[in-house]
């Protein structure tokens, strides 16, 4: 996904909820909302981890200032 | 941290170990499982599988087969609804391809894999439904295939998929081949790190195919009514998934379809998908019968989802005093016939154990002629545990440093960031690691020719996921515990464990039932470790419900208001009266007279991600030089249970995984020919390990509490999966001085390995 922040593996965006980081990140990086959102929620086969935490809430879980968000493949378990 | 999960502190029925609920059932032969299901009018069905491991159905002519005496419907794909070539379905797992799912119920233009089901039968008896398979003709253009991994990965490999074009997450490449999706992470500069590092260590691995190897075979019966209602009994991990997987295939409203979960003989993550449900459905609609199929043990191992057979590459490298400074991973993994393993879920784990602060990592997903492969306890953490802990170990022994103290040197812990990303919340990996260095087991002495002693690591996550439970209060102070998780390995009593402990219940007071899809809310999957966690947490918040209900009623028979009644160690208290007291079963028995039944209700959906579990291993072994065989002396796990609700269960679930892990490092393999056929499709060939086979295995429950669980619990079904095949090459690598890079490490490959030293070995000279 570092094609898409000009190689930056992390970048600082502000944002109260992780629909409005994905906001923010489009605003600077054109093109990041479409890879990871279809329609109003978290692309099917990815996760969005908030502080390490993968949250059900997709767009709507809230984030801390100081919040970390993760991009990941979704996974399973047996 | 305690160390034999037997304290339960300030608990009264956590950490105790009561009798299971269904133990009287299961023991006396009672308990119901799929292959009992008997209907009225019941119809036998069989599946006609694939010969070829990958060809192109040119024709299929079912007539003879319907014309036999005693059949009474032959379905093929052409009955599935009519599929649009790119339609997805999005059944909470992320987007599936609607045509893969129905082409691996039935094949209709291509077979990808021997043993891919193409037809079914439905007779007044199964002998009948399998002769009638005889009679099926179906022409075959046989096409060339692609069996393991690296083969599928060369440029010009027999495409599996024409169609097929690569994805990086979420950006389609557009390049056809059979890599059906590869993820990238990084962290920090790892080139500068390794050019940098005093020793490095690099080893490719691969890995064998793995079946799950449950006892019970598939089975499905399904009654389709005259009015659109279908009923399935089956054996699954999930009622509500396997639900959404029927409306998916069959296009049916899921509103429509009931699924009665039956009693499960063995899962292991083999039980999430659907293969013989549908085809059930199909023949039920078509003769107006209930249908039944059961699975032979050939099919099982030919047409239901084993583990991927993988490659992994791993380098790693540390500074002169032992600490990593890099680490890089290229892991390749077979998904089988159809995109989708679980390589997601080897990427967090390859590093998970240790903190570095510079590291790539690179997954593979590509598809091959075989099954689709399937979760199988910890997905892909054994196979990436087996590279990265093989090479920990050559790493310590370059340092000269001793194992253990090199891992714990190295030991992730909470605040530490993975090469994939995220930062771990409190987690238990250095106190498993501490146990294990100061166990009894790694102090003691290991004497005697040809043998060594191995350690190793690994983890897994907890992932959460939706949990419904409901409480029904009897008159009797019992409580009907209903709660739709299928119970694989004990669940049901350490789900009434957690109800109990809230309500200062014992946990005999709770009876709990597993009930069909239209019984209970929405409840995922019993996979991912996730059941004594989410079902659980759903179980405490139902008991909390419960226990404000009895508060109001203690209200209304005190004439007082709720906000004066309190509740502590099973009592209810008014604060204005010190004489006015209520046991829960007092308290129950006067519901009559205070507003009707109390129902209490849990519903959750916790985050995933907090819960991790780390498990380790101390292995003993005996390696006999002449025959390659290899004896396991002495073998003991280590597990983070955060807080173990029911330490035998636990316990039961870390020798359950250790052991699978012994059969994946020494024996367990699809073994196939030239030609893409499986050679020991029964389990005469196909060896698991058996009790004659091995020690008793030693537990050591580690307990770091999961913050993120009223009771600390930390999934433990899965992680101890992960370290034994790593521990085990160790050990033989300390026995003989060899080193393993494949799995199983079965005897041939063992004394292949040792002639090779004997090869390389300075001829003595006098």
């Amino acid at each position: 996904m570092q094609k898409l922040t000009d190689e930056q593996a992390q970048v600082e965006v502000g944002g109260e909820t992780v629909r409005q980081v994905i906001e923010a990140l489009e605003t600077r990086y054109p093109g990041f909302k479409e890879r990871v959102c279809e329609g109003d929620r978290i692309r099917p086969g990815l996760a969005v981890a908030i502080d390490g935490e993968i949250s059900p809430e997709g767009l709507r879980k809230k984030v801390l200032p100081d919040s970390e968000v993760h991009f990941l493949p979704a996974i399973g378990g047996g | 941290m305690s160390s034999n999960g037997s304290d339960n502190g300030n608990y009264k029925v956590i950490g105790t170990r009561p009798i299971r609920h269904d133990g009287t059932d299961k023991v006396t032969g009672r308990a119901v499982y799929g292959g009992d299901t008997q209907l009225p009018g019941m119809l036998y069905g069989q599946v006609l599988r694939s010969p070829h491991a990958h060809a192109r159905i040119k024709s299929i002519d079912t007539s003879k087969a319907a014309a036999l005496e005693g059949v009474r419907a032959v379905v093929t794909g052409a009955d599935l609804p009519a599929t649009e070539h790119d339609e997805t379905i999005d059944l909470g797992e992320g987007p599936a391809r609607l045509k893969f799912m129905r082409d691996n119920v039935l094949a209709t233009d291509k077979v990808l894999y021997r043993g891919h089901a193409v037809a079914g039968v439905a007779a007044t008896s199964t002998h009948i439904a399998e002769e009638a398979l005889a009679l099926i003709e179906i022409d075959y253009e046989i096409l060339p295939s692609a069996i393991t991994v690296l083969e599928a990965m060369k440029e010009g490999a027999p495409l599996v998929h024409e169609d097929l074009t690569t994805d990086e997450m979420g950006e389609d490449t557009g390049k056809h081949s059979n890599i059906a999706s590869h993820v990238r992470y990084d962290l920090g500069d790892p080139a500068k790190a390794f050019a940098e590092a005093h020793v490095v260590v690099e080893r490719e691995i691969d890995t064998a195919t793995v079946h799950q190897g449950y006892i019970e075979p598939q089975n499905a019966t399904a009654m389709w009514n005259p009015d659109g209602f279908l009923t399935v009994w089956t054996s699954t991990q999930g009622s509500f998934t396997a639900r959404r997987q029927l409306m998916a295939v069959l296009d049916c409203p899921v509103s429509k379809i009931k699924v009665v979960p039956q009693e499960i003989g063995g899962g292991f993550g083999g039980k999430i998908p659907v293969y013989l449900e549908p085809v059930a459905a199909l023949l039920s609609r078509l003769t107006g019968h209930p249908v039944k199929l059961i699975m032979t043990r050939a099919g099982v191992f030919e047409g239901t989802g084993p583990t991927p057979g993988s490659y992994v590459r791993v380098k790693m490298g540390a500074d002169a005093q032992g600490k990593l400074v890099a680490a890089e991973a290229y892991m390749a993994f077979e998904s089988g016939a159809y995109p989708g393993s679980p390589m997601a879920c080897g990427v967090m784990c390859i590093f998970a154990c240790y903190d570095i602060p510079n590291g790539s990592i690179d997954g593979y997903d590509v598809v091959v002629n075989k099954p689709r492969s399937f979760a199988y306890r910890a997905p892909c953490a054994t196979q990436v545990t087996f590279a990265t802990e093989t090479v920990m170990d050559e790493l310590a022994a370059k340092l000269g440093q001793d194992p253990a103290a090199f891992r714990l040197k190295n030991t992730t812990r909470e605040g530490a960031r993975r090469i994939d990303g995220p930062v771990y919340p409190r987690i238990g990996c250095e106190e498993t690691l501490t146990l294990l260095k100061n166990s009894e087991h790694y102090q003691s002495e290991l004497r005697g020719p040809n043998r060594g002693r191995g350690i190793s690591i690994g983890y897994w996550f907890n992932v959460g996921l939706k949990s419904a439970v409901t409480a029904s209060v009897s008159e009797d102070g019992t409580v009907n515990l209903v709660e739709g998780s299928t119970d694989i390995g004990g669940s049901r009593t350490a789900i009434a464990m957690q109800f109990a402990e809230v309500l200062g219940l014992a946990a005999e007071d709770v009876n709990p039932q597993v009930v069909d899809t239209n019984s209970i809310g929405y409840t995922d999957v019993t996979g991912g470790s996730r059941v004594t966690y989410s079902t659980g947490w759903a179980a405490f918040l139902a008991a909390e419900d419960v226990r404000d209900q009895m508060i109001e009623r203690a209200a209304i028979l005190w004439e007082t208001e709720a906000d004066q009644v309190t509740f502590a160690d099973g009592v209810f208290s008014d604060k204005g009266d010190a004489g006015k007291r209520f046991g829960f079963k007092e308290l129950a028995a006067q519901l009559e007279e205070t507003g009707g039944p109390v129902v209490g209700r849990g519903s959750a959906d916790p985050d995933a991600g907090v819960g991790g579990s780390f498990a380790a291993n101390i292995a003993d072994v005996e390696v006999d030089p002449e025959t390659g065989k290899v004896k396991i002396l002495r073998f003991t796990v280590l597990q983070d249970a955060g807080k173990a609700i029911h330490p035998s269960y636990v316990e039961g679930q870390m020798q359950g995984g250790s052991v699978q892990g012994i059969g994946w490092a020494l024996n367990e393999e699809y073994f196939y020919n030239g030609e893409g056929r499986m050679e020991n499709a029964t389990f005469l060939d196909y060896r698991i390990p058996t009790a004659l086979d091995l020690p008793m295995i030693e537990t050591i429950i580690v307990e770091v509490p999961n913050p993120g669980h009223p009771f600390g619990v930390r999934g433990v079904g899965e992680a101890n999966i992960a370290p034994p095949p790593a521990a085990v090459c160790n050990a033989i690598n300390q026995a003989v001085g060899i080193h393993l890079t494949e799995l199983p490490m079965k005897p041939d490959r063992v004394v292949a390995a040792l002639q090779g030293q004997r090869a390389n070995e300075p001829v003595a000279t006098s």
